[in-house]
């Protein structure tokens, strides 16, 4: 099966020299990393976590979302996204192997990385994190493996797929409430110390992931014979704008219960956010614009991709996936941890800004997932293509 | 009906793995690991045997000795080999000070004491009874000792940094850089080593110790000698009725630092 | 076979180069490091088969024991010997030529311990 990512056209392997060549920039950046220390990162002693790990966060979301495609097809025998639940499987093999970089390039010691297997700690989310995340991936590749090469052969997936299947339906939950976890079991801070927190990671989850999902669908429809089918993408879109407009709600009820209760520490970062934060004379606000864009991005990619259905305009609904993807990035891939460190506990604000070798290192491993997903596209669509055609 | 039965016996061995595993993964969780991070006593009082180390920090005292504060962070950053990096973004700082309303945030009180405005106070960590920084580190590089003390071990810290965004009181700080370097004038970040204490390297975190290497040779914690001509800070078991903190402790008022976190701080502060 | 006359070829190629350290060096005698003992002291903490072989596994068991039980800071050999659990502090007050002890036998079995990234090597002064 694998053969069939070694053949494409002139516009594949230019795509994939692309990726290839963006790698290439940030393994630069990741030597002198490695060399300096995390210090040539914008991080600091009061915003200890940045890029990295706010773009692992939202990347478990991205794989979690694969779930909105697995659990209607396989659970309640969905046959329209028969096409299309591989996509999703392979999705979230491609946002973990992300995430799994991110943490690698985020720790000051990589080299000692599998002491979390080593010293086995229970009562830390990072280890549960590290332990569902692995097991997402590995339940992934055999399921989505399994199933891809019985369709290569023309039979039906083997019975011991199954039960791997049913698994990894709760295992997606999972990794994203144990990364919620990491966030909202911490005392001292404020912003994060919500019980709304895993809920909302698994609603902007099942919007971001089937809205990056259906924007690749869109755009391979485009480039071969693939077709997602109409049916399907209306239920996407059904799930998408019910998953982004749950998450818009559960913000509304963090700003409810900041706002009205006047409780202070539960308005600091919000006001930070979205409107600037005043300390000794000193506006803070680094991050309003992006913030104030994310909530107007998201409601207006929720209103137009309704529209993109009654008009059944696939350039439409493309863009208004884009918006919403690009909506809840920001809200989560920016804010979320950021947000978090401010103010910092001596109740002081640093601002964060990432530094150059942060964002090539960050833009390498976004690259890295998009290689894999195009090489794990091209087998699918091609396998599939055999059989239809 | 053979069929059924053999079912219920897979069913039946199925739900017993399941019940053995998960009693004793609950087990382990509830015996020693979750102990070291304070999972069992979460929410309840702290049990008052054994022995639990204490600092009280008299900040009247140090009013009247202006750089008495300076001297305590002075030494014990010279002991300890604790880098000077020259700027706040790789800052690493075992004592300091800060502004009293940023040591004990209030900025919800209207007006304060003259005296008490501006006026630099001294924090470190807390060798909290319940500490958050255990609890989240993943390899146990971070732990809580029975004599109270939070310690580190720097060999196994993976520098993932979960302790800094768990620690409520800013007490942790990375190695941004490797510590044993020199600035672009050539200027080592370790201005004068100490030999009979390591260094740190790059890509892990630190913080006070509560000078665990001067206790175990009998010795009280740096700053607590640097500061006890002034009888400014006083160290001591907090368990034990007749040790000098707890004598304080009864005779005097005093506060800690975010005390509703529920993490019970092990230094307090006479105001 | 397909293409063999390329592949029996960059297989022997690669077999070679992956080879190459075995048959540079074979018949070359390696001599194994000879290394300055203090001459104060006659014996170790141990026997000297033990810490040939073991010496890290002791230093991991200080360690372990020192920074998380309140274990003890010195030890005393079989013989009455008092010494103290520390690499800094005990093994380097006599084995304080680091380079023609440590250094030896670590560059001669290629193996790179990390130490002394933290730790402090005596200084000139000290010898």
């Amino acid at each position: 099966m694998i053969e069939k990512a070694l053949q494409g056209s002139k516009g594949y392997w230019t795509w994939i020299a692309c990726l290839l060549a963006v790698i290439a920039i940030g393994g630069m950046f990741y030597v002198q990393q490695w060399n300096y220390g995390l210090g040539v990162t914008g991080m600091s002693r009061d915003v200890s976590w940045g890029l990295y790990i706010s773009q692992f966060t939202f990347l478990v979301g991205v794989a979690a979302g694969g779930l909105m495609l697995v659990l209607p097809y396989y659970l309640h025998n969905y046959k329209e996204f028969g096409r299309i639940t591989i996509l999703g499987e392979f999705m979230a093999i491609a946002a973990i192997i992300m995430c799994l970089m991110f943490i690698i390039a985020d720790l000051g010691q990589p080299m000692r990385a599998l002491n979390v297997l080593l010293y086995p700690t229970p009562q830390s989310m990072l280890f549960w994190d590290m332990v569902v995340l692995n097991g997402y991936l590995a339940l992934n590749l055999v399921c989505g493996w399994a199933i891809l090469h019985s369709e290569y052969k023309g039979v039906k997936y083997a019975n011991w797929v199954k039960p791997f299947i049913y698994l990894s339906i709760p295992w997606a939950i999972s990794i994203h409430t144990v990364t919620a976890f990491l966030y909202a079991g911490l005392p001292g801070r404020d912003y994060w110390l919500t019980a709304i927190l895993a809920p909302r990671f698994l609603a902007s989850a099942f919007a971001a992931g089937p809205a990056l999902l259906l924007i690749i669908a869109l755009i391979i429809e485009r480039n071969t014979l693939f077709r997602v089918g109409q049916v399907a993408k209306d239920k996407l879109v059904t799930i998408i704008s019910y998953a982004a407009i749950i998450n818009f709600f559960f913000l509304a009820c963090e700003f409810f219960s900041a706002y009205y209760s006047q409780y202070p520490s539960k308005m600091y970062t919000k006001d930070y956010l979205f409107f600037g934060l005043e300390k000794d004379g000193n506006i803070f606000n680094n991050l309003v614009p992006y913030m104030q864009a994310s909530v107007v991005i998201g409601v207006i990619g929720i209103a137009m991709i309704f529209y993109a259905r009654s008009r059944k305009s696939d350039i439409l609904l493309g863009i208004s996936c884009a918006l919403i993807f690009l909506s809840l990035w920001i809200d989560k891939g920016l804010g979320m941890v950021l947000g978090g460190f401010v103010p910092n506990p001596m109740g002081q604000v640093t601002q964060y800004y990432p530094s150059i070798q942060e964002l090539g290192i960050t833009a390498a491993v976004w690259a890295t997932g998009f290689l894999v997903v195009t090489l794990l596209y091209k087998v699918a669509i091609s396998v599939k293509l055999e059989k239809e055609l | 009906m053979k069929k059924d039965r053999r079912d219920f016996l897979k069913l039946a061995g199925c739900a017993a793995v399941a019940g053995v595993g998960s009693s004793t993964a609950f087990h382990s969780l509830l015996r020693g690991e979750a102990e070291a991070a304070g999972l069992k006593r979460a929410g309840t009082k702290k049990d008052k045997s054994g022995t639990r180390l204490g600092m009280v920090i008299d900040i009247q005292k140090f009013i009247d000795n202006r750089d008495l504060a300076q001297r305590c962070i002075r030494v014990c950053h010279q002991i300890h080999n604790v880098p000077d990096f020259g700027n706040p973004k790789d800052e690493i700082k075992w004592l300091w000070t800060d502004r009293f309303e940023h040591v004990f945030v209030k900025d919800t009180h209207y007006r304060q004491a003259q005296h008490l405005q501006g006026m630099p106070v001294l924090s470190l960590c807390n060798h909290c009874d319940n500490p958050p920084c255990v609890r989240a580190c993943p390899t146990k590089a971070t732990f809580k000792k029975d004599d109270g003390v939070v310690g580190m071990d720097y060999h196994r810290c993976i520098g993932c940094r979960f302790c800094m965004a768990a620690c409520p009181y800013g007490a942790r700080s990375f190695n941004w850089r490797d510590p044993r370097g020199m600035d672009e004038h050539g200027r080592s970040f370790i201005s004068e080593i100490n030999p009979e204490y390591p260094a740190r390297t790059m890509g892990v975190v630190e913080k006070c110790n509560f000078c665990t290497e001067r206790l175990a040779v009998g010795k009280i914690p740096a700053c607590v000698e640097e500061a006890a001509a002034a009888e400014a800070m006083f160290f001591g078991d907090l368990n034990d009725p007749d040790s000098e903190v707890s004598r304080v402790l009864r005779e005097k008022f005093t506060i800690q630092r975010r005390p509703s976190l529920g993490t019970y701080p092990s230094v307090f502060y006479i105001i | 076979m397909y293409g063999s006359g390329r592949i029996i070829p960059a297989l022997i190629i690669f077999v070679g180069l992956m080879t190459f350290p075995i048959w540079y060096n074979a018949g070359k005698a390696q001599q194994p490091p000879e290394l300055v003992l203090p001459s104060e002291y006659s014996e170790c903490v141990r026997d000297t088969q033990f810490m040939r072989e073991s010496h890290m596994v002791l230093l991991h068991e200080w360690r372990d024991d020192i920074l998380r039980k309140s274990g003890p800071r010195s030890g005393v050999t079989a013989s009455g010997m008092q010494y103290e659990r520390s690499l800094q502090k005990g093994c380097m007050s006599c084995h304080y030529d680091k380079k023609n002890f440590c250094d030896q036998c670590h560059d001669y079995t290629a193996v790179v311990p990390d130490c002394w990234a933290c730790h402090l090597e005596p200084t000139k002064e000290a010898i």
